[in-house]
């Protein structure tokens, strides 16, 4: 058999850089020509949001009133943006499961990939994913709950820029718990659980005023809610008025709470993967 | 060429490799065989970097796997006990990919792709999804990304398991063309003959420790030589048989395996074998069957494992 020539691992800064980046793109071009063999699950992204508008602003939006005055659908919708951002916990949680389950990373891991490639290139991949889909929400949004964004462009951008940078944030929090289950299913059941009511123990839905004392802190400082209020700030949606300080400082809180989640579960998860012992 | 000293790893509560010791000749074949547990996966891990010992020491290629790790990934293969291919990938994308990982140049990681695809016989599902093939035809991808770099060393554990028997022979046949071009194979295996028809050496894990470690003929000298077995016609004649093959053997431990059967571990056992068959020939006992066999690694495996 021909024998190939075989590179050196880097030994400088700059040569690892360049490692670490071409092995995230070819990680990250992975993932997509993953998801072009999927159309179903594609059309799962682009679809689940509008049923969740549908649902939400019309449903349960014709009983519900705003205390504070103000159109509920339009209240809603950057709650609905935010669910979709958090839920990638969820995507990236039982992605990274199913390849730990096909012997996929261990191959990975046998491998003279960069450190911390494997889990860059797909966050970076889940990600973008994720934008499609929360940009199909927001079609959904203008078109059928006649939602509009009411500030200025740069405020816009600021809003959408919050809300991918908290999706991102979730995208670490969901590999690491990846990394630790068995099969997809598990990371199923391993996220689900807690993520779920979490977005809903929030101001997504709902102003937290109207919540029972024990109950109201949690959704205040609940990083969600941040996230939110931020968003509703920034496009000039209509917003609750909670004294609590995130709700106060939407933006500063919301920055925090995204920076802090990727300080924390960045450097756990690529320490995860790194020391696998099964 | 793997050269490993008392490899030790403990999960939570169990002691998973107790101290090993392995040592495999380059261009040679080790068979890591034992029964589930053993510790069989656990040490293709260390050896492959996957997995830090919690103490001992190991060199794969001259490089250390833990101080080297990074060198050494670029010199062995490794065919895990999944075939550790992307099913929504076509086979060519899945080998292309992981020449990128290697850092293959583009035009090369095609190259490679190309030749492997057609040396594994998949030149024609090549743009297929992995989806698609067979269970044959998965393994023999995963073996061919294993190979990418063109190894020294190739790793695999547990490869022809869920493979049908003509997958199984197929697959055989290119690790024997690999290891007659100057490749080093560690393979696990439950099976006994799989390391029987490979491996110049066999490594008997039990419980994390080597049970017994020689080539395949030494491993079956090591039960006793030579078996002759006895089957008669009728269970009333056991008694006698067993007295008279005694007498023919040396005075040797005969068992009795079943109501009709009878064996006895023999030197020169053709010698032996007519003797028998003289002594029961002169009694006049009617016999079913007579035979003479080596011991089977299955014999060794059970009175050399505990479990």
């Amino acid at each position: 058999m021909a024998l190939v020539h075989v590179p050196t691992p880097p030994t400088t800064l700059g040569e690892r850089l360049r490692w670490t980046i071409s092995d995230s793109l070819t990680i990250a071009r992975r993932t997509f020509s993953r998801l072009r063999a999927q159309p179903g699950e594609l059309a799962g992204y682009l679809v689940f949001p509008i049923v969740m508008t549908i649902l939400f602003g019309y449903v349960f939006g014709s009983a519900i009133t705003l205390p504070g005055g103000g159109d509920y659908r339009s209240y809603l919708m950057p709650g609905i943006f935010m669910q979709v951002m958090a839920m990638t916990a969820a995507a990236a949680a039982t992605a990274v499961g199913e390849d730990m389950e096909r012997g996929i990373i261990d191959r990975f891991r046998a491998q003279p990939i960069a450190r911390g490639a494997v889990l860059i290139g797909r966050s970076v991949a889940d990600l973008s994913m994720h934008l499609l889909s929360l940009a199909s929400m927001v079609a959904a949004a203008m078109l059928l709950a006649g939602w509009r964004a009411h500030g200025t462009l740069g405020q816009t951008a600021a809003a959408f820029g919050l809300l991918a940078l908290f999706g991102f944030a979730m995208i670490w929090v969901g590999t690491y718990i990846g990394l630790f289950v068995k099969s997809g299913a598990q990371a199923d059941a391993a996220t689900f659980g807690w993520l779920f009511p979490m977005t809903f123990l929030a101001n997504t839905f709902v102003p937290t005023e109207g919540l029972p004392a024990w109950l109201k802190p949690v959704a205040d400082w609940n990083p969600m809610s941040a996230v939110v209020a931020a968003a509703r700030l920034l496009f000039g949606n209509p917003t609750s008025h909670s004294t609590a300080w995130p709700l106060q400082h939407p933006i500063a809180a919301s920055l925090l709470w995204s920076g802090a989640i990727i300080a924390v579960f960045f450097p756990l998860a690529v320490r995860a993967y790194r020391r696998i012992s099964r | 060429m793997i050269h490993a000293e008392g490899l030790r790893k403990r999960y939570r509560s169990k002691e998973a490799l107790a101290g090993i010791d392995l040592s495999v000749p380059a261009g040679t074949v080790c068979g890591l065989l034992g029964p589930n547990g053993a510790g069989k996966t656990t040490a293709v891990r260390i050896l492959t970097t996957l997995l830090r010992p919690d103490s001992g020491h190991a060199e794969v290629a001259g490089l250390d796997v833990v101080r080297d790790a990074a060198r050494l990934r670029f010199m062995f293969g490794l065919a895990g006990q999944h075939a550790a291919v992307d099913e929504l990938l076509t086979g060519r994308r899945n080998l292309e990919m992981f020449g990128s990982l290697y850092h293959l140049p583009k035009a090369s990681a095609r190259r490679r792709a190309d030749e492997l695809l057609e040396r594994f016989d998949l030149a024609e599902a090549a743009n297929r999804r992995v989806k698609t093939y067979s269970g044959g035809m998965r393994r023999r991808l995963d073996v061919a990304a294993s190979l990418i770099v063109s190894p020294p060393v190739l790793f695999m554990d547990e490869p022809t398991t869920g493979l049908d028997p003509r997958s199984r022979l197929g697959l055989w046949e290119l690790l024997r063309d690999l290891v007659a071009e100057g490749t080093t194979l560690l393979l696990t295996t439950q099976y006994l003959d799989e390391a029987d028809r490979l491996a110049d050496q066999i490594v008997l894990l039990d419980q994390g420790r080597v049970a017994a470690s020689g080539s395949p003929a030494e491993l079956k000298r090591r039960i006793g030589g030579d078996r002759v077995q006895v089957v008669l016609r009728a269970a009333a004649d056991v008694p006698q048989a067993l007295d008279l093959v005694r007498r023919a053997a040396d005075e040797r431990q005969v068992e009795v395996v079943d109501e009709r059967r009878v064996t006895v571990a023999v030197e020169q056992g053709a010698q032996s074998l007519i003797r028998i068959a003289g002594a029961l020939d002169t009694a006049m006992i009617p016999v079913e069957d007579l035979s003479l066999r080596r011991p089977t690694l299955d014999e060794v495996f059970l009175h050399l494992t505990t479990s």
